[in-house]
């Protein structure tokens, strides 16, 4: 975090200085946009391309956007989609090998070079789960090539929430809404009266070098209290929240605990709640060949562990039925990953409540469980 | 020197047959829509039987045999038999094939009532009280689902073959292919009621790609859970005859959409 005291504002009317700044560093812009009916990341130009002036309505299976009363640019919560779609995208072609006329065969890895993404608008829950994917992905004893490549090259511009989310609950997760470690640039928006402005911090020295060439001054002790009191309105206002004392000692007490029947009667083993979750990070891996013959590739996709496939050894799967599948991704990402990665997987976006079509709620299951505890 | 080492286009090549039950075609057409890959498919396999491209016929047994439609009469029964006894590998193709189709509807009607609304002279029409899978009358190596189905599903199957590999064709449901895609879901973000989270992957989520919920094209997925997600679309104001539809389409007949649809049927009844 960046020491008091160096904190800076930047008008609205600059704001489009900061995204070329960023931009003429070599970065292509990453950022919120809207697109059928909701707020995504992609690549965005120009402030124009951000969703002013949209908020979101978030509840269990349920995401609306709807219009503020005001031209906010970051006025809203976490969409569908995670920043993992560019750092561990859906689907990476590993190698190729192609056979020649002789058979001699010829292996051709498919990296591809290093993009440098610019990540305009990262929540502190994102920070957090971009954290956790670090540790899983390049921070074993086999870092992954294709995910440091594009981790090693992003820059990080975090957003400090100001809006609490329908879903969200971060707050008992200790992981926001202020954005903490990790970010290159943090930015609070404020709009106060008839004046919109940012205010600015620097995390790093490639934030520093960027934000120096853009417009901007030196913030007054009443602007950092205005965002400061703008975080705590996001904060006052998640719409969930889970009690994560003990949660690692609560479900390996209670595996056998009658809510994961009731759970498995609504869970429709669909895997959207892996595939929204900012930190799940399975994949599998796939080889096709061509007709014929002379061409194979291996590609990597998201894999889930609600498919069968996902526990399929020889004979059958061993998570046949919804409860164990569900226990195994809840019991997962709140207590193993604890034991296995040193944190929770969970950093409370709710993206899975939101994005669950029959809005099975994380933290509804935590509570039933708590309530009526084996142990 | 030596003797040529027999290079890959003269060894013998696999026969492949491609049979119609009852089908409209469509997933035949599939297999002429590989466009990019139509000119290598004979280099690596004998089209032996294929009487939607060519009159030519050579003779039996197939190494692989594309069986599509579905079972609807008496001469069905035999003659899926006889191709069966032909072909070392049979694969059903589309949801006629692996389900029963769309003509699986008179499986929820009296076949001669339909008949009668349909032909001036029904008394012409032979036919079986219900269209049934392939696999109710013979055994089946795999069962490609769709309507039609997915060429490059099809291409992944054949290659497959050849190469003596199990084809990756997941059972999971639309919604994996969906996120992966970076559709936005219909019906959270729309209210808009989607098949997808019961419904057989394969097809790329093209409905919900085009902001259209899925309508199970597919069939179901491997554990699909339809009560839970037709009390969902109730919520979005589905009401028990948008239920009922909703299943007994093309896959009307496929085990878990039966259950689904008879179980709305049923509370159809109820309430009148």
């Amino acid at each position: 975090m960046a020491v008091e005291g160096v904190a800076t504002t930047i008008e609205r009317g600059a704001f489009d200085g900061l995204l070329t700044a960023i931009a003429r560093s070599g970065y292509e812009l990453i950022g919120p946009t809207i697109r059928d009916g909701a707020i995504v990341y992609d690549e965005i130009a120009t402030s124009a391309d951000l969703p002013i002036g949209w908020t979101d309505e978030q509840d269990g299976g349920s995401y609306r956007l709807r219009r503020r009363d005001d031209e906010a640019l970051f006025g809203y919560a976490v969409g569908p989609q995670s920043w993992k779609r560019f750092l561990h995208p859906p689907e990476v072609t590993l190698w190729r090998a192609s056979r020649d006329g002789d058979g001699a065969m010829a292996i051709e890895s498919c990296e591809d070079g290093k993009p440098s993404y610019a990540f305009v608008g990262v929540r502190s829950c994102e920070l957090h789960a971009i954290a956790i994917q670090d540790r899983v992905m390049v921070g074993g004893e086999h870092p992954d090539p294709f995910y440091a490549a594009r981790r090693d090259g992003a820059l990080l511009v975090a957003v400090n929430c100001t809006v609490g989310g329908g879903t969200c609950f971060c707050v008992s997760m200790g992981t926001g809404p202020r954005a903490g470690p990790g970010f290159d640039i943090a930015l609070t928006e404020v709009i106060d009266g008839g004046r919109h402005y940012f205010l600015c911090e620097a995390g790093s020295e490639p934030g520093a070098a960027i934000l120096a060439a853009v417009e901007q001054a030196p913030a007054r002790a009443a602007e950092a209290a205005a965002a400061t009191a703008a975080i705590a309105v996001a904060a006052r206002h998640q719409g969930r929240s889970m009690e994560a004392d003990g949660i690692r000692e609560l479900l390996y007490d209670n595996y056998e605990h009658p809510r994961w029947d009731e759970v498995s009667e609504r869970c429709l083993t669909c895997g959207n709640c892996t595939m929204v979750c900012p930190t799940c990070f399975c994949t599998t891996v796939e080889d096709s060949t061509d007709l014929a013959g002379a061409e194979a590739d291996r590609t990597r996709r998201w894999d889930s562990c609600f498919t069968m496939d996902f526990s399929y050894v020889h004979g059958g799967s061993v998570r046949a039925s919804a409860r164990s599948r569900y226990r195994q991704w809840m019991t997962h990402k709140l207590a193993t990953w604890i034991d296995q990665f040193g944190t929770s997987g969970c950093v409370g976006c709710g993206r899975c409540i939101t994005w669950c079509p029959v809005a099975i709620d994380i933290t509804e299951e935590v509570a039933a469980i708590r309530a009526d505890a084996i142990d | 020197m030596p003797a040529a080492t027999p290079t890959r286009s003269t060894l013998a090549r696999p026969k492949l047959a491609v049979w119609k039950f009852a089908s409209c075609d469509g997933c035949q057409l599939s297999l002429l829509d590989l466009e990019d890959e139509l000119l290598t498919l004979p280099e690596r396999i004998e089209v032996a039987y294929f009487l939607e491209a060519s009159r030519a016929v050579v003779e039996g047994p197939y190494d692989l045999s594309l069986v599509e439609g579905s079972v609807t009469t008496r001469a069905d029964v035999e003659r899926i038999r006889e191709v069966r006894r032909v072909s070392r590998h049979l694969v059903t193709i589309g949801a006629c094939a692996t389900a029963g189709g769309i003509q699986a509807l008179r499986n929820f009607a009296d076949v001669g009532e339909l008949a009668a609304a349909v032909y001036p002279s029904p008394s012409y029409i032979s036919t079986l009280e219900t269209s049934t899978p392939i696999a109710a009358s013979v055994p089946v190596d795999f069962e490609l689902h769709g309507c039609p189905i997915d060429r490059h599903q099809l291409l992944e199957v054949i290659s497959a073959f050849l190469a003596r590999r199990r084809p990756a064709i997941p059972a999971y449901s639309v919604c994996v292919e969906c996120k992966r895609r970076g559709n936005v879901c219909v019906m959270v973000a729309r209210g808009t009621p989607c098949l997808g989270p019961v419904t057989h992957a394969g097809c790329g989520a093209i409905c919900p790609g085009h902001d259209r919920g899925c309508y199970g094209c597919f069939g179901p997925m491997e554990t699909p859970n339809p009560g839970s997600l037709s009390a969902s679309m109730r919520d979005l104001g589905a009401e028990t005859p948008d239920l009922i539809r909703a299943y007994r389409g093309f896959n009307a007949a496929a085990p878990a959409f039966r259950a689904a649809g008879d179980a709305h049927a049923a509370e159809s009844e109820a309430e009148a």
